[in-house]
């Protein structure tokens, strides 16, 4: 559906994305991850076509987003990153109109509202002024917005953030059962949980290169061992121990807040730390997971 | 709920029709989202884009016409003061609405508002954007002409009905304003860059012989203010609200065919820069 070759985008000197490969085939989910400012959005808004790219290919279902642009996007749906909710309507018009841009009819943009607002639990709101809603209501009509035109693609750009905990759930189902449906999503988020549990497959995106690329399962099996040992110093502590801590377990990662070693067995690497005398004030084993993939790969700049 | 799409590749046939980069044939979606959010504003920015040239065409028609007369009209018979600058305060409304709408509100809506990356994201084009906007604008001057006119016969200064004329040549005029207005505003990325666009508008207003022939200035001045299109928004409208026509006529209309061929053609090359960054 989407394919994309050394494609670029430079503001000035800036390389913001910077000749990234990715192919996505029909009905899969796939997640753009990445610090903040490794070009996540601005690969998303060439492919919805509203930002030019400098150079490199990119097709969307068989057409190039430049040259089709309303073409291709009548099949798109888009959750910028930023609301762009027009705070000129109320939430029920932001939904028919938004359909109109889209050349809907009326006869099937009014019950389809309807059916969004319900999901978006925005029903009693329907005719309140935009400004009048919290940010995660915003957050929820702008979701529900990119669904008006049954899109087979949908970019998500930070979908759940600042969404609370039961609205999140809601839209993880939805977006399940829309990959059921066979809608291609790409994802972008900066919780780990979200992309385990969604993204079949993902790409981790720095400086705007991709440094890995993999399932979940795989990204964590290639770049991580399989158990992680969490210990806490003290914040004063974590780095001075960390030279103490050499040898442990496979890799260590001193960060801010804790030190985390990464071993095969966590417990065998416990019982190594209490060998060597350190009393750490607390210790947590546990298995792999995605978010230590993202620091191995992305997350050591903060560190150095 | 969803449909269900059988998880196959699309492939779209790709139109081959001229613009179909930029145009999906639908500004009337934008027209009709212009007119909802009208409708749903307190009305108070319409009021006041009418009542600004009603009310200068009261102080100085009355109040300065008291002093100055009766001028010589375009067809050399007098009339009043009053008479003379209402064409041309017709004009530089027309001017004054079709800029404001095709710059610092374009550029509020595309920078601030992000009204328009909304749209962007639809099979809306650029130029469905452009065109519904400037369609907006020009049902707005139209109104205000409408009004302005109204005011003029109350105050008996319509003494043939080839007045009423000036509704639509007024609309041209802002045409032609706003077509450029948007090209311009194109090459616009502060605040700053956007007061230029007052800077240009306030003495073309000032001298473009709105308040007293331009038989005052000396020749090469009067050359400079004949290049500018306000003058000949001015004088069109003079002439037709006396029913006086000539060449010159034609000439200040071809002015302003050939400004909104230009501003239109101009624009619709710019609208990637203006709408995609
Ligand atoms: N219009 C622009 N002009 C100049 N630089 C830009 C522009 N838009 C983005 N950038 C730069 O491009 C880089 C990538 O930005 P982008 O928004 O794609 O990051 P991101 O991966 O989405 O980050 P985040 O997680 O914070 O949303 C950033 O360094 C940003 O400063
Ligand atoms: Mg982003």
């Amino acid at each position: 559906m989407i394919s994309a070759q050394r494609l670029s985008k430079h503001y000035g000197d800036f390389r913001a994305v910077d000749g990234i490969s990715f192919d996505v085939p029909a009905g899969e989910a796939f997640g753009l991850l990445g610090p903040n400012g490794a070009g996540k959005s601005t690969t998303m808004r060439m492919i919805g076509g509203v930002s030019q790219r400098t150079s490199g290919q990119l097709t969307i279902m068989g057409l190039d987003p430049e040259e089709h642009g309303p073409e291709v996007r009548a099949h798109l749906g888009v959750v910028p990153q930023q609301d762009n909710l027009d705070e000129e309507l109320r939430v029920r018009d932001n939904l028919i109109v938004y359909g109109r841009y889209f050349g809907l009819p009326m006869s099937y943009l009014g019950p389809k509202a309807d059916e969004l607002l319900e999901f978006a639990q925005l029903t009693d709101k329907a005719s309140a002024k935009v400004d009048a809603l919290s940010g995660g209501m915003k957050r929820r009509l702008t979701i529900a917005r990119s669904l008006i035109n049954e899109p087979r693609i949908l970019l998500l750009d930070e979908p759940t953030t600042g969404l609370d905990p039961q609205a999140r759930h809601i839209l993880w189902d939805r977006l399940f059962r829309l990959k059921e449906a066979g809608v291609t999503l790409i994802l972008t988020t900066h919780y780990m949980d979200e992309a385990e549990q969604l993204c079949d497959r993902l790409v981790v995106v720095d400086k705007g290169q991709i440094m890995a690329e993999g399932s979940p399962a795989q990204l964590i099996r290639d770049h991580s061992t399989r158990e992680v040992l969490e210990l806490r110093f003290g914040s004063e502590r974590n780095t001075t121990v960390a030279a103490e801590l050499q040898g442990i377990g496979e890799r260590l990662e001193p960060l801010p807040d804790r030190v985390l070693i990464y071993a095969r067995d966590g417990e065998a690497a416990l019982e190594e730390v209490s060998a060597r005398g350190l009393k750490p004030l607390t210790s947590l084993v546990r298995r792999s997971s995605l978010e230590d993939v993202f620091l191995r790969l992305t997350g050591r700049s903060l560190v150095d | 709920m969803t449909t269900g799409f059988p998880g196959r590749e699309l492939r779209l046939e790709g139109s081959t029709r001229p613009l179909a980069a930029l145009y999906s044939r639908n500004a009337k979606a934008v027209i009709a989202r212009g007119l909802l959010a009208t409708r749903s504003s307190n009305g108070l920015v319409l009021v006041s884009g009418f009542f600004e040239p009603v009310l200068y065409l009261l102080s100085m028609g009355i109040g300065l016409g008291a002093l100055v007369g009766e001028l010589d009209g375009p067809d050399g018979r007098p009339i009043s003061y009053a008479a003379y600058i209402a064409p041309a305060l017709l004009a530089v409304s027309a001017m004054n609405g079709a800029v404001y709408d095709s710059t610092w509100n374009v550029f509020f809506k595309m920078n601030f508002a992000k009204l328009y990356q909304g749209m962007l994201y639809t099979s809306l084009g650029p130029l469905d954007v452009a065109i519904g906007e400037i369609f907006l604008a020009l049902l707005r001057g139209a109104l205000y002409a409408t009004g302005f006119t109204t005011v003029m016969a109350l105050m008996g200064l319509l003494t043939t009905p080839v007045a009423l004329l000036m509704i639509p040549v007024s609309v041209v005029i802002a045409f032609g304003f706003a077509s450029f207005g948007m090209a311009i505003t194109s090459f616009m990325k502060t605040f700053q860059q956007m007061e230029w666009v007052n800077f240009v508008m306030l003495p073309m207003f000032l001298f473009s012989a709105t308040f007293y022939p331009l038989s005052v200035y000396p020749q090469g001045i009067q050359w400079f203010i004949q290049a500018l299109p306000l003058w000949h928004g001015v004088e069109l409208l003079r002439q037709i609200s006396v029913a006086s026509f000539g060449p010159a006529t034609l000439i200040h209309l071809g002015y302003f065919v050939i400004m909104i061929a230009v501003g239109m053609l101009l624009t619709t090359l710019r609208l990637r820069k203006l709408f995609l960054k």
